[in-house]
């Protein structure tokens, strides 16, 4: 008889054969877990198979068991002479800080596919966040389409399965100019990867028919080997249909694409270093419209209560879904059933392959006939692959032939965590002084303008209309405002249900420049970025939930460990602090290239995105950042500092140190409340987050947005230092800029008493920004403020 | 009073059905999503319906060119049904995608051997973005009520109006069957970004002589409340109705 099976001989072999054996097989296990999978089956008498080692490599890899996360870390704080131990699991850390902040609007946090928050009585707003950056380092395109397939899935699979209504996408790039030769073999050069991404998340998401309307492009050499793509989708998702459960006998059912030898160890290469020598064969292949024909038909099946669970098969493939969903059950499974796109596969292969458009149900008999029929109905494939049976036990069959059989509790629970070392040490900056009168204006004007039209400020036009960011039309405030497109907007505002006034806000914070100086503030920073965008957009401060998203270069180094760590523990004492809970969160690290020629490692900026989604009352409420109305006064809310390390201003202008912005929550979160309650009241016109580029960026971008101009006086806002630079500048938190109508003056001033802010200006219709600085004016010219902010990113 | 049964048909990829079903309810129609496989094989009949809706996406994933597939499936499978729903003066509507599938199956713009195209932007690239549109003195009953210059988004790759060749051209605008043109605010005839796709005459939907059969680029669906707008927050106008609204209620007046 034929054999589709091939033993690995494992037991007896020495350590260095066991290595040898992980390595060839991309594995990705290192000694300490190989020797606990030759102990495992020394116990049962026999070697593993071929498909048993590849399913417990799949399911122990980083990118699925999040091994870092799950580490006992030993971690020490040094600053100056003082050294403070501390010993850490980050993923205890951040549900910790959620368990200690979420409030009666979490639904499900950390227990699905995404997490789920209140919307209204019938319906949550489910949310996930990914990143697929191997993939999209190999092979842009096909690396961000599946990146943005992938996680749509996972709100397909989130519950019973949510309706995904928005996409949202967040790149880092190396420098778009970097010349050939000083890319390292392997590399694909940054403008490929930008357009090959934005493409990709384009021809996929577009198709998809859900719009991409949220994200952020930041451009730093450091990503130049290694570009991160993060990619989140949004759904609404009835609240009875949140809950699911695998019941014994229930069969299991792939339903979608069929599977080929595409993304075959996708996971485990996903949680190694990249080097020139990488197969693109990792790289999933997609296509859309697989998986838009098999959501359509889903969610009818999900209304009919067809099935008791379901999941997404991602990475890992059937694997991992089958292997999730019946860890407390048990799943019999018949590989020669799962429909192939070709002849030819081993069975390990169809097991592990990442094949793109497919998921797994949980279909009680009584149901299996009408679901299937309904499947057919609009010519998607859905096979029966075999059952969910109360064994304790993995069993795999191909042709009869068993080719795998393992324990679930050994497979899930099996693998003991990790005991790391790391190590910080502080050093948060301090600020830099200049003592520089106003002297020479047109100086003043171009620095201004250098960091208006630079690639991390200018206007992401060349991608933002590349989406279709409006189909399902729920899209009301969108990302770019006004006919002409020329005003940035903090953040997304949908509608998700036609029949009702209620709006979901969705912003982002994202700054890797503040974590090169703390990683700690970088955390402080993002949080309260992500929560100022959705706030300025009109979002109830009280209804606002995060989304983690780790991007970590080499953590066996203890110092990038160490980095990670603070930065964790920065997330925990913000979150904290602003109230905000952790709904899902996922890392992705080994972000690192190994140069062959040289031997050279280098490892992205430790980087953090915090993604927000807020309620907004009544969308017809909103505000958005443009200015509105000639004569309306021009407020700034919130102090300002010297806190210009790491900002836009010091790296256009290659002035180093400086120290990082610090959130102050106790005095943002009250400001925050008297903000969204201003709007609601329809007393703020316009409002805008003052962040990266500081407030004159700010400025310049209401006016724009607006096409009108403006009085500005920076010596009446309230800051620490008055140096010019500081106040155009400085990025610090807390602060907004808000246009009030001329009758509402007293009001806006009544209610705002308790909360730092000041009249700075007035809106005009002169086409001009003047800053008026003691006696002296700078102006620029609104129109040419928008020719160089359009034009700062080409396509 | 009656509401006209509406029939949206959906296949593989189409994507603006949900909110073509709510303009229509809202307009006070009774829309129904259709898949084309239930056309195909008589469990749904065109017939039952008032109006045939073929909203946007990218039908088959727009593979060998926008519209194409769905065109041939309606030349191939359907034609017969599409032909007596347009003799019994029954209004057809494309939107987008389906503007594209309706003029690749030659039923636009006067039901017979393809005339004109819809090619790729001048830009080469998809592009979601807000045009002014400027009212053609059109034959078609369903832009009544509407100002001399209104607003929509267009999202699309290949939306670039190209006739056949001149004499095409000269019927099409001698006949009256152009809908609107993309223009600026002052209603001039302006080239990128007003023109978004580079049409010629900068078209942007036309219609059948009768005015029934009509087919656009942008995306009324998409306009439905003032809210909608890129700039609604300056708008002056008290009313939620977006002009997108308009355009659907004449299409139920029209059945009444």
């Amino acid at each position: 008889m034929e054999r589709y099976v091939k033993e690995v001989e494992i037991i007896g072999v020495d350590d260095k054969t066991l290595l040898d054996i992980s390595e060839r097989n991309l594995l990705s296990l290192n000694l300490d877990e190989m020797k606990i999978i030759q102990e495992y089956f020394a116990s049962l008498g026999r070697n593993p198979t071929d498909c048993e080692i590849e399913t417990i490599a799949q399911t122990w890899s980083e990118h699925c068991y999040h091994k870092i996360f799950r580490a006992d870390i030993d971690y020490t704080e040094i600053k100056g002479k003082k050294n403070t131990r501390y010993n850490i699991t980050l993923l205890k850390l951040i549900k910790e800080a959620t368990d200690k902040v979420k409030g009666n609007f979490c639904i499900s946090v950390f227990e699905d596919n995404a997490g789920i928050i209140k919307f209204n009585r019938r319906y949550g707003v489910a949310f996930k966040v990914e990143t697929h950056n191997h993939p999209s380092a190999l092979e842009p395109y096909g690396g961000a389409g599946t990146g943005i397939g992938g996680v749509i899935r996972d709100i397909l699979g989130a519950g019973k399965g949510a309706v995904p209504i928005l996409n949202t996408d967040v790149f880092c790039f190396g420098i778009l100019e970097t010349p050939y030769s000083e890319l390292p073999e392997g590399v694909l050069h940054p403008r490929r990867i930008f357009r090959g991404v934005v493409s990709g998340v384009r021809d996929y998401g577009n198709r998809m028919g859900i719009p991409t309307a949220s994200g952020a492009v930041i451009f730093d050499k450091g990503y130049q080997n290694n570009c991160l793509v993060y990619c989140g989708t949004l759904g609404i998702i009835p609240v009875d249909k949140v809950k699911k459960k695998v019941a014994d006998g229930d069969y299991i059912v792939v339903v979608g694409g069929k599977t080929g030898r595409d993304g075959i160890h996708g996971a485990t290469f996903s949680s190694i270093a990249l080097d020139k020598d990488i197969s693109t064969s990792v790289v999933q292949i997609g296509n859309p419209i697989v998986e838009k024909k098999m959501m359509d038909v889903l969610i009818k099946a999900r209304d009919e209560n067809l099935y008791n669970a379901i999941t997404d098969c991602g990475a890992g493939g059937l694997s991992s879904a089958v292997g999730e969903m019946g860890k407390d059950v048990g799943a019999l499974v018949y590989l020669e059933r799962v429909p192939l796109k070709y002849e030819g596969l081993a069975p390990w292969e169809i097991w592990v392959s990442e094949s793109q458009e497919r998921m797994v149900l949980a279909v009680p008999k009584k149901n299996l006939e009408r679901l299937l029929r309904l499947f057919s109905e609009e010519d998607v494939e859905a096979t029966v692959i075999g059952q969910f049976l109360k064994t304790g036990k993995l069993e795999i069959f191909y042709k009869r032939e068993q080719v795998c059989c393992l324990d679930m509790k050994f497979l899930h629970r099996g693998l003991p965590p990790r005991k790391l070392k790391a190590k910080f040490y502080i050093d948060k900056g301090k600020p830099v002084f200049i003592k520089k009168r106003l002297q020479d204006l047109s100086l003043w004007k171009q620095r201004i303008l250098k960091v208006l039209g630079s690639y991390n400020i200018c206007s992401r036009e060349a991608v933002i209309t590349q989406y279709d960011h409006e189909v399902q039309a729920h899209t009301i405030v969108k990302p770019l405002i006004g006919m002409q497109q020329l005003g940035a907007s903090d953040a997304v505002v949908l509608k998700p249900l036609y029949e009702e006034w209620k709006g979901i806000a969705v912003g982002c914070g994202i700054n890797p420049f503040y974590g090169k100086i703390d990683p700690y503030y970088m955390a402080g920073c993002c949080i309260e970025e992500a929560l100022r965008n959705v706030i300025s957009v009109g979002a109830d401060p009280d209804s606002v939930a995060i989304l983690d998203n780790f991007c970590w270069g080499d953590t066996n180094n203890e110092k990038n460990l160490g980095a990670l760590t603070r930065c964790v523990k920065g997330c925990y004492d913000f979150a904290i602090k602003y109230k905000l809970p952790f709904i899902s969160g996922k890392d992705s690290l080994n972000n690192f290239f190994i140069d062959k020629t040289t031997g050279e490692k280098t490892s992205i900026p430790g980087t953090l995105l915090i993604s927000a989604v807020g309620i907004v009352p009544d969308i017809r409420k909103t505000v958005t950042s443009s200015f509105k109305k000639e004569g309306n006064f021009i407020y700034i809310c919130g102090r300002t500092y010297n806190e210009l390390g790491g900002s836009e201003y010091y790296r256009t202008h290659k002035i180093k140190g400086g120290k990082v912005p610090e959130p102050n929550p106790s005095n943002t979160l009250p400001l925050m409340r008297n903000i969204f309650n201003l709007i609601k009241a329809g007393v703020i016109k316009a409002c805008h987050d003052c962040s990266d580029g500081g407030l004159i960026v700010t400025l310049l971008e209401m006016a724009m947005g607006g096409d009108k101009g403006a009085t500005v006086y920076p010596g009446k806002v309230p800051c620490s230092d008055n140096s010019l630079e500081v106040i155009l500048f400085s990025e610090s938190q807390g602060r907004f800029v808000v246009e009030v109508e001329r009758r509402y003056r007293e009001k806006f001033e009544k209610f705002m008493a308790g909360s730092t802010f000041a009249l700075i200006g007035e809106v005009d219709e002169s086409g001009i920004l003047s800053v008026v600085y003691k006696q002296d004016r700078i102006t620029i010219s609104v129109r040419e403020a928008q020719n160089i902010w359009k034009g700062g990113l080409k396509w | 009073m009656v509401r006209p049964r509406v029939l949206i048909l959906r296949v593989g990829g189409s994507n603006c059905d949900r909110e073509t079903e709510w303009a229509f309810s809202l307009a006070g129609a009774l829309p129904e999503r259709v898949h084309i496989n239930r056309l195909k094989e008589g469990s749904k009949k065109l017939n039952d319906y008032q109006v045939l809706v073929i909203p946007g996406g990218f039908s088959y994933g727009d593979d060998i060119s926008a519209g194409k597939v769905l065109a041939n499936e309606i030349r191939h499978n359907l034609k017969e049904e599409i032909n007596r729903f347009i003799e019994e003066k029954k209004p057809v509507i494309g939107i987008c995608n389906g503007f594209q599938a309706l003029v690749k199956a030659g039923i636009l713009p006067w039901n017979g051997q393809q005339v004109v195209s819809l090619g790729w932007n001048d830009s080469a690239r998809f592009e979601d973005r807000w045009v002014y549109l400027k009212i053609e003195g059109t034959v078609s009953p369903f832009f009544k009520g509407l100002p001399p210059v209104i607003k929509l988004p267009v999202a699309h790759a290949e939306g670039k109006f190209i006739p056949e060749d001149d004499d095409v051209l000269a019927k099409i605008e001698k006949e009256n069957l152009v809908i609107f043109r993309y223009c600026d605010l002052d209603r001039s005839l302006k080239g990128y970004p007003y023109n978004p796709n580079g049409s010629v005459n900068n078209i942007a939907g036309i219609s059948s002589p009768d005015g029934l059969i009509v087919g656009m680029m942008p995306h009324p669906e998409r306009a439905i409340l003032k809210y909608y707008y890129p700039d609604w927050q300056n708008e002056k106008d008290r009313e939620d109705t977006g002009y997108g609204l308009i355009f659907f209620r004449n299409i139920v007046r029209y059945c009444r």
